[in-house]
């Protein structure tokens, strides 16, 4: 199909684009790196007025320590995540993340900001984003607020978003001593059937202080409560009985529910053995 | 030049001739465009006064039109006309795909847009014609189509039971076709059989996927009263008649032309209720017409195919000696026969091709054909290969498996012996000459399967499962009209070839058969300058035009080499003994001392140049003042060609795939395939193995990726290609592929085709190994594709759905 007929103008600054917005409406939509807006247009889903590309704001490039943590501008691609250099030694996770959202064409153009602001459930960086404590920086005319991850992913394609707001940054804290993350997908770059983003620490030889956040299983990032405390108190397979309360996966034609629950526990394994070394399991 | 020829006077099998060119990997002409992005697809020809069609289509599966309002979108920007099917229904017919040979078939009229009712979830009901695709679009949303929707046939099973509605009322029930093969004795060999194992096999509905989407640009010349139709297909003549017919124009009005085609697998073979809406609605505007179907089209209306259950049995003496199958296919196709060829042929070579590697005695095979409201299924790469290969490798290994036998041993005791030639097999294929055990030895040297047997027994110690299945299969190629012709179908099975020589001794050749993507057009320029006798680039190859090429079938069923190559080196050979002649007049020599090597005529005995063919173009095209008066002076040659001893030339090859399943995710990983095969004379090893490679990936699609998933409401869930899974190139194994030759005698050339080889094999070749990989656990899979989800199922480890 071909996209609806859309106006199309370019912000320079957060102050354009908040004008050019009050200008257009409420039908109009911020673009970013277009890879799921665009799609999303080719099948006639929406039908905007107007596309107003951030995609070049000053304000939302570039990636700078912020305290003990980092500030991640929403416009940084997929590709960049995984390449940059302080992402790598500040936010491993976010690294660790890029080469499994989608293929290469699309990591190019997609954005961290774009990722998290559409929320696809089985999207691997707001998962992480909530392992990790991080906070999403939105912008408004009415100023800008601080949003925790945890407080941000309301639910399928759902956020705290206001419509006129724009994210212009992802601040993360102090890295947790270990993170890691795992998916399983039909075919590399595929969305995953379930995955898990954790961050933990490691004391003497078992896993603590765990936060496991599941994607591909709810309809946002699911922060396994239970399972998290299970790991850290009684170990692997506790954590993995723990996830029967903490996950009700809805089935898709891939997987269904119970299929997704069951890779949770094979997620769970296989994350806390990575953590902890080749063989630490098997006692 | 009386002599009989033979394969042998025309240096088939001698690579030691300047031009023998057959047998060797030739680069093909066409890669160059096509990599360039020079190619001319449908989509890439544009015309003056042109008009983009647009479709609105139907949300439901089954649902009665209560009434359509077109007022909005006809007055919507851009648009020119908006057809309904009673539009059309004034200037074009409907059709009835049935095939008389295929005893009791029935099907219900199709008409290019529904009248009353939309029968599956995404047919063509309403066409808006604009200046724009976009446009066009934007005026489907404003057609108002007031839905009743009626209950849809999703479930094959009860298809035919008397609680569910008559989908056609006018058929009287459900059942489009069946047949059933026996031989007798099969309940007795069962009975008395040492052992008897079953299964039920589930074949997944899946489809084509062709990278150039189907495309069609009608235009109709009414000063000339042409109509003129640029077409992505497989079958420009078969189209041409088509046309014409259903528009009820002389077939010399119609002309069908095909340049570049971005794939075919069987789904451009078929004729397309939208793309007849197209040639219709050129008819009454007077305009060109395009449509190019997109990807979300694709899936719900390129053809589907092998949506099948089947369940059979095989019965096996003490000594392992197959007895007798006993099969039952039920198969769905949708709500309509797909018209010419019909969607009936793929149960029905599910029944001839059963058991068709192994020499046993009991067969009883059964397909029944009923209707359901989803896309219809008809014939794709392959047609029924996969299912009756998997049916009978999957029963084979079972077999083995309880007998205590290696599956490779209980092979070598039942494949048809190599000397057993001619043969007819239980359903009646006559096979001319297969090779099964040759191949078969082939293979396991190359498999080396101890080496993976002690590698798979080393690993499973440790948790790791890595299975090795084998598959053994036959393939119909160069179809007799025995295929189609004798059901009434305007499909034509023979070939033709004209091949002409230019002043400055070039070549053109004209054929009916069609460049896919395949390279057609590449060993048709290898046969012919091999049959004339000169360099291969001096050959120019003109393919997909009706009104310039021999009228022939186009390419399906694997025909192009056997067929169209038979034509080609025939009319070559002839063009080439034309030369001779000719030259032999203007040198005065003995025409039986000449040759024709290199693009010059020459001395037969020492090879020696007597005169360039450009010379001898030039003085008889130039100075036919200077020849002998009675000297002919025709460089044209055509010859047509057509199977006559053997219904098909049936090829049969081997595959085996080794992988590894994760037996906590359910995902397979293909370590590596092997596949010996037996094409005949093999015109160029590089294509063939190409085709071998591309349709084992395509035979691992079908078993472990691609599934149009359809709800219990017949809605389509698998509508883009993050959802219809494909074989990626990165997750395909290596595919190493041997020969065996056993030429057919039914031509010069004595090619069969290789293009459905790899497809037909691959899937029960993976299954064997995922359950060989399974074998500890005890699990077993008989029902494609082998998801994860079906795996870890089988494996006990997720409750079922
Ligand atoms: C084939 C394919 C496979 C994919 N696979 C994966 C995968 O495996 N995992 C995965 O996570 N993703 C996947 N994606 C999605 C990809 O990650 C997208 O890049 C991402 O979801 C959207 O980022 P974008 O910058 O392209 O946003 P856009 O498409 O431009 O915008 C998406 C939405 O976010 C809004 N938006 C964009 N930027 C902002 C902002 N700064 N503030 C507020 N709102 C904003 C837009 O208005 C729009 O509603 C896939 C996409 C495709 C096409």
């Amino acid at each position: 199909m071909k996209w609806p007929a859309f106006a199309y103008a370019r912000a320079n600054s957060l102050e354009e684009a908040f004008a050019l917005k009050r200008a257009a409406g409420a039908d109009a939509k911020w673009i970013a790196g277009g890879q799921s807006l665009l799609v999303s247009l080719a099948y006639r889903l929406q039908a905007p007025g107007a596309l107003i590309d951030i995609s070049r704001i000053a304000a939302l490039h570039g990636v700078a320590e912020a305290g003990a943590g980092l500030r991640i501008g929403a416009a940084t691609t997929h590709a960049k995540l995984g390449a940059d250099a302080l992402i790598g030694a500040r936010a491993p996770l976010l690294a660790q993340a890029a080469p499994l959202i989608a293929h290469a064409a699309i990591r190019n153009r997609g954005t961290l900001g774009g990722n998290i602001a559409y929320a696809d459930p089985a999207s691997e960086l707001p998962a992480c984003l909530v392992a990790l404590g991080a906070t999403i920086v939105a912008a408004s005319p009415r100023g800008e607020r601080r949003i925790a991850a945890a407080d941000f992913f309301v639910g399928l394609f759902e956020t705290a978003l206001a419509e006129d707001e724009i994210i212009v940054a992802v601040e993360t804290p102090a890295p947790p001593a270990g993170s890691a993350i795992d998916e399983i997908a039909r075919r590399p770059g595929d969305y995953a059937m379930a995955g898990l983003a954790a961050a933990f620490d490691i004391e003497s030889g078992r896993l603590a202080h765990a936060r496991l956040v599941f994607f591909g299983v709810g309809g946002a990032p699911v922060h396994a409560v239970r399972a998290s405390t299970a790991l850290t108190l009684h170990g692997v397979a506790a954590a993995q009985a723990a996830l029967a309360g903490d996950l009700a996966p809805q089935g898709d034609h891939q997987a269904s529910g119970d299929m997704k629950l069951h890779l949770a526990r094979v997620l769970t394994r296989r994350v806390a053995q990575a953590a902890l070394g080749p063989g630490s399991l098997a006692a | 030049m009386s002599a009989p020829r033979t394969p042998e006077s025309l240096g088939l099998s001698r690579a030691d001739l300047p031009n023998s060119y057959i047998g060797r990997s030739v680069p093909r002409p066409t890669a160059r465009k096509l990599v360039e992005g020079r190619a001319t697809y449908t989509d890439d020809v544009s015309l003056p006064r042109m008009l983009h069609a647009v479709f609105v289509r139907s949300p439901h599966a089954h649902a009665r039109i209560a009434s359509i309002d077109v007022a909005r979108a006809a007055a919507a920007p851009g648009v020119v006309r908006v057809f309904t099917g009673a539009d059309l229904a004034k200037v074009c017919d409907p059709w009835v795909a049935t095939l008389a040979h295929l005893k009791g078939m029935k099907s219900a009229p199709q008409y290019a847009l529904p009248l009353e009712r939309a029968t599956w979830q995404g047919e063509a009901v309403v066409a808006i014609v604009a200046d724009t695709v976009a446009h066009g679009e934007d005026a489907a949303a404003l057609v108002e189509i007031d839905w009743a929707p009626l209950p849809a046939l999703a479930d094959i099973e009860t298809a035919l039971s008397p609680e569910t509605p008559v989908l056609h009322a006018e058929l009287g029930d459900n059942l489009v076709f069946t047949r059933t093969a026996d031989t007798g004795g099969v309940d007795e060999a069962f009975a008395n059989a040492a052992h008897v194992v079953e299964a039920t096999f589930v074949s997944g509905r899946h489809t084509g996927v062709t990278l150039e989407p189907r495309s069609i640009l009608a235009d109709f010349n009414r000063a000339e009263g042409m109509l003129t139709v640029w077409h992505s297909t497989q079958a420009p003549h078969m189209m041409q008649g088509v046309f014409a017919k259903q528009l009820r124009l002389p077939e010399s009005d119609v002309r069908v032309i095909t340049r570049d085609v971005g794939g075919s697998f069987g789904v451009k073979v078929h004729v397309y209720p939208d793309e007849m809406a197209v040639a219709a609605m050129a008819r009454v505007l007077g305009r060109p017409v395009k449509f190019v179907a997109d990807r979300f089209e694709s899936f719900v209306s390129d053809i589907h195919a092998r949506d099948h259950r089947i369940k059979g049995r095989i019965a096996v003496d003490a000594d392992g000696r197959i007895l007798g199958f006993d099969i039952d296919d039920l198969t769905g196709i949708g709500p309509y026969s797909v018209y010419p060829r019909t969607s009936a042929i793929e149960g029905n070579q599910v029944v001839n091709l059963c058991g068709g590697p192994y020499d046993f005695k009991h067969y009883r095979c059964t397909t029944t054909v009923v209707l359901q409201n989803k896309t219809p299924t008809c014939q794709y790469r392959a047609v029924g290969h996969p299912i009756a290969t998997a049916v009978t490798e999957g029963l084979v290994d079972l077999a083995a498996e309880r007998l205590g036998l290696d599956p490779i041993e209980l092979r070598r005791r039942n494949l048809i012996r190599d000397d057993a030639y001619p043969f007819t097999s239980p359903p009646g294929m006559r096979f001319e000459g297969l090779s099964h055990h040759a191949a078969l030895d082939k293979l396991v040297a190359m498999v080396e399967p101890e080496k993976l047997r002690a590698e798979q027994a080393a690993l499973r110690a440790r948790g790791v499962y890595r299975g090795l299945g084998f598959a053994s299969f036959i393939e119909l190629t160069n179809p007799s009209p025995f295929m189609y012709g004798i059901g009434g179908a305007r499909i034509s099975a023979q070939d033709g070839c004209t091949v002409r020589m230019d002043p400055d001794g070039s070549v053109v050749a004209m054929s009916g058969v069609t460049e896919q993507g395949q390279g057609t057009e590449a060993i048709l320029a290898q046969i012919v300058a091999h049959g004339v006798g000169v360099p291969v680039e001096r050959v120019k190859i003109v393919t997909g035009d009706t009104r310039v090429t021999p009228y022939g079938g186009g390419t399906w069923a694997c025909r192009g080499a056997g067929i169209g190559g038979e034509a080609a080196l025939q009319s070559a050979v002839a063009l080439r003994e034309q030369l001779i002649s000719v030259a032999a007049a203007i040198l005065q020599a003995a025409p039986e001392t000449l040759d024709v090597a290199m693009g010059e005529i020459v001395d037969r005995a020492s090879g020696s140049s007597r005169m360039p063919l450009a010379e001898l173009g030039r003085l008889v095209y130039f100075r036919g003042d200077t020849l002998p008066k009675d000297a002919p002076r025709e460089f044209v040659q055509t010859r047509h060609f057509i199977t006559k001893d053997y219904p098909f030339a049936f090829t049969n090859g081997v595959q085996a795939s080794w992988l590894e399943v994760d037996v906590e995710t359910g995902l397979v990983r293909l370590l590596k395939h092997w596949v010996v095969e037996d094409c005949g004379r093999i015109v160029n090893p590089k294509l063939v193995d190409e085709q071998v490679r591309g349709g084992v990936v395509q035979g691992i699609g079908g078993a472990l990726y691609e599934q149009c998933v359809y709800d219990a409401e017949g809605q389509l869930r698998t509508t883009t290609m993050a959802d219809y899974l494909v074989p990626l190139a990165a997750d395909m194994p290596d595919i190493a592929v041997g020969h065996v030759e056993t030429p057919t005698r039914e031509s010069l050339l004595g090619a069969k085709g290789a293009g459905e080889a790899g497809t037909a094999g691959a899937p029960a070749a993976v299954m064997n190994a995922i359950n060989d990989a399974l074998r500890p656990f005890g699990a077993k899979l008989f029902a494609q594709p082998f998801t994860p989800e079906r795996i870890l199922t089988a494996l006990g480890r997720v409750a079922p759905r």
